[in-house]
């Protein structure tokens, strides 16, 4: 099964302490799962300022700067990732680096 | 016997043995968590109907599995959906390989019922969610008796476990027993859910029928994972603390365990709980060490023959698994029991500054315990009067209440 992964920064969390330990460098982690054929595809986004919200109305477009909702915590990328089940995502999940920076969430596809 | 009562009677044990194995392989090959469980009570309720006429079958239990998977079949086959033919496949299968009625083995199926276990229990799922799912359906209570036990309405608890059970299929919960690497935390997980229900059951006001199904699901688990200390373990701690109910609440007076008569224990589930000790070279894990704790309480002819250096040892492991104010308050009195309430006191007053202590009547009681034991009799009554305004229950205050009284 197909799962968004969305990569969140909480801006007021201080990781420097955290323990690294198990988690990849994200080049590494992107190259392990690349090549096991688990991630599908993923990026880097730029930050909430940059974001630009589209709605349509009655037939009126609207489109304002930032992101659609006030959050504590920025998307600042995402990955598609092809898993077995909710465990796999889980234990992939768990070795990039932003696991202890952010926080990582995932969401199945719907698929009928 | 009458007739009914005889087909009753076999109907109940072949649903107490194998309701769980049925559900659990249906779930496996159906996906329907509903199908499955309603395939269950469709195949006792035909039992209920056909036994007193037919007879009761030679084997009761593999009767009920094919008239289970047969149900289950022709619902699955009523809704002819892509993803249903790929069920019945298996389903079929299943049928295939009992040999219709003459099924006896039953070792095969045990996967189904721990994978079922860790479904119920996954991380993914909110507690409250492992909750209700491990009673309804690997305890296989109805939704009202779960609703019950937590005083919820019945449509309140139907919706919980609906909401559940979507969420096991939606967010891609797998039914299987987890990867070597993860099993110990796993199995923890598990142990948490089943531990929860008893402390539910057994706190003063709780319903006392949730400690006796923690106990089951105790066992069960015993049955599917023998090798599991910690498992052994749990069921041993929740005997040894359910063997002194009846010692515990006297006349809805809290009696603490110095002051309980022992003639009151449960003598069956003392013995029980004696006997589930761990293998030879074996390392303890929290709920071992918790055990042997209740266990040495229970070795005890009274209060004064307690072996409280034991003790003591066993609170100093498991501080080092997990450091904990409540257990070091712990230590501290059972270092006063064993070398004198001065030596438990010292303790105790590198502990006053606590913050997780702060507000709660445990330190008060424990300090007034030793003190007078110490003879400080006046400085003993000002504890319990501290103790008393802070402790959580009405069954606590008065227990503190009339040890004051015994006191002064």
């Amino acid at each position: 099964m197909k799962f968004l992964m969305l990569v969140t920064l909480d801006p007021s969390r201080d990781a420097t302490d955290d323990d690294l330990t198990g988690t990849l460098d994200v080049e590494d982690w992107v190259a392990k799962y690349d090549s096991a054929g688990v991630r599908l595809m993923g990026n880097q986004v730029r930050m909430a300022a940059d974001a630009t919200s589209v709605t349509r109305r009655k037939g009126e477009l609207l489109v304002t700067d930032g992101p659609y909702a006030e959050s504590r915590e920025w998307i600042v990328g995402f990955d598609v990732l092809e898993c077995a089940d909710l465990d796999e995502a889980i234990k992939v999940a768990s070795e990039h680096p932003m696991a202890v920076g952010g926080r990582l969430e995932l969401r199945p596809f719907v698929e009928d | 016997m009458r007739s009914d009562e005889q087909v009753h009677e076999a109907l109940a044990q072949a649903m107490a043995a194998e309701r769980l194995r049925i559900v659990a392989s249906l779930i496996r090959t159906t996906r329907d968590w509903d199908l499955a469980e309603d395939a269950v009570a469709d195949a006792a309720e035909r039992a209920l109907l056909t036994w007193p006429r037919d007879g009761v079958p030679r084997n009761p239990a593999a009767w009920l599995t094919t008239t289970a998977t047969r149900r289950a079949l022709d619902v699955i086959r009523r809704s002819g959906t892509e993803r249903a033919k790929l069920a019945e496949l298996g389903a079929q299968q299943e049928i295939d390989e009992q040999g219709g009625e003459e099924r006896v083995d039953i070792g095969a199926l045990t996967d189904d019922r721990l994978r079922l276990v860790f479904t119920c229990c996954h991380p993914a799922l909110s507690m409250e969610a492992r909750v209700a799912l491990t009673l309804k359906v690997v305890a296989g209570l109805s939704t009202a008796q779960v609703a019950r036990m937590f005083l919820v309405p019945e449509a309140t608890m139907g919706q919980r476990l609906l909401r559940a059970k979507k969420r096991v299929a939606n967010a891609g919960i797998p039914y299987k027993v987890p990867e070597p690497a993860d099993l110990t935390e796993r199995v923890d997980g598990v142990l948490a859910v089943v531990y929860l229900v008893f402390t539910q059951g057994y706190a003063g006001g709780a319903q006392p029928g949730l400690a006796a199904e923690a106990i089951r699901l105790g066992r069960l688990l015993v049955d599917l994972m023998p090798d599991e200390d910690e498992v052994t373990a749990l069921l041993a701690l929740m005997l040894a603390q359910h063997a002194r109910r009846h010692a515990r609440l006297v006349d809805g007076e809290l009696v603490t365990l110095e002051h309980q008569d022992r003639s009151l224990w449960d003598r069956a589930e003392v013995d029980e709980a004696l006997a589930l000790t761990m293998p030879y070279g074996r390392v303890p894990g929290p709920y071992r060490l918790q055990a042997e704790l209740a266990l040495t309480h229970l070795r005890a002819r009274d209060a004064a023959d307690t072996d409280w250096r034991r003790i003591v040892r066993l609170y100093e492991r498991l501080l080092d698994l997990h450091p904990s104010p409540v257990v070091s308050l712990n230590r501290a009195v059972a270092v006063g029991m064993a070398e004198g309430p001065a030596a438990g006191l010292l303790l105790l007053d590198d502990l006053a500054g606590h913050p997780a202590l702060q507000g709660l009547h445990l330190l008060p009681a424990a300090r007034a315990d030793l003190l007078a034991r110490a003879g400080r009799t006046d400085e003993a009554v000002a504890e319990l009067d501290r103790a008393t305004a802070l402790a959580p229950t009405e069954e606590e205050r008065r227990q503190l209440a009339r040890r004051r009284t015994e006191l002064s």
